[in-house]
């Protein structure tokens, strides 16, 4: 059970170094995934492993999956929005919000 | 044998997570990121069938294999620049995050492997469908209809809210 924890942790500090040093939204984006999906992997393995007679991990998970999903829709759609807008989505250029 | 074959399969699988994931974050185009991601995506899935989860691991490949990633691949054709959108990390940047990440990661793990969790009671088997709906649909004590409907709410709105952003003006 352990090591199912070391590959969530890895894939979680996989994703802390990509939004530290990531440029620009999309890639930003990209390591956000990887951090709840980590988060994922551990509610299975502790629901699996340590609590096989309830559900909570599971559920959990479940509306997890349903929350990223609705999160990422709404943060392309504001990407796409300040690509037609700044022609850019390097973190750079963001340093002002209304024009 | 049915236990060397489960940990040839998870050793496979976390070693697709492992390599993919950090290929996510290192690699230059934004395109292959997200490639990458969608294999860690799959292999996540594959952990999820290994631990008996089907229903979740299904759930898995749909929502995130199958939409999340196609709403990436769009956004990063929409969004990407036509004269190849590489960029480099600047090196203060680079050494800061990378020596932050391995400080944590080498703590984490250091502490995963000597922390004494309870006796692992691993019980094998599938949650069936029936099991799963009527949790999912019922009012009582470790029932979830309200997240169910507050997920369902969150939905409409972010549809909502999608095509305000997103519309022309």
């Amino acid at each position: 059970m352990e090591y199912y924890l070391v590959v969530s942790a890895i894939m979680m500090f996989a994703g802390i170094y990509g939004f530290i040093v990531r440029r620009s939204l999309l890639g930003i984006l990209i390591s956000i995934e990887l951090i709840l999906n980590s988060v994922d992997i551990n509610f299975m393995v502790f629901n699996r492993y340590l609590y096989p007679d309830q559900m909570e991990g599971f559920f959990f998970t479940l509306f997890a999956i349903g929350v990223s999903a609705a999160e990422t829709a709404i943060a392309i759609a504001i990407c796409i929005n300040v690509y037609r807008n700044l022609h850019s989505i390097n973190v750079k250029n963001l340093d002002e919000m209304k024009n | 044998m049915e236990m060397t074959l489960n940990e040839v399969v998870f050793y496979l699988l976390s070693t697709v997570i492992v390599v993919c994931s950090i290929l996510t974050v290192t690699t230059t185009r934004i395109l292959r990121s997200a490639t990458y991601l969608l294999f860690v995506l799959f292999a996540t899935a594959g952990l999820y069938f290994q631990m008996n989860y089907s229903f979740m691991g299904a759930v898995q490949l749909t929502v995130y294999a199958g939409g999340v990633i196609v709403l990436y691949v769009f956004s990063i054709l929409l969004t990407s620049s036509p004269g190849g959108d590489k960029e480099r990390p600047k090196r203060k940047y680079m050494f800061a995050g990378l020596s932050a990440v391995v400080v944590g990661a080498l703590l984490s793990i250091y502490l995963i492997l000597t922390h004494s969790f309870p006796a692992s009671r691993y019980v094998a088997g599938e949650i069936d469908m029936k099991t799963i709906g009527q949790v999912l649909m019922g009012t009582e004590k470790y029932q979830y209809l309200l997240p169910f409907e507050a997920v369902s709410v969150l939905l409409l709105a972010c549809i909502v809210g999608g095509i305000l952003i997103a519309r022309k003006r």
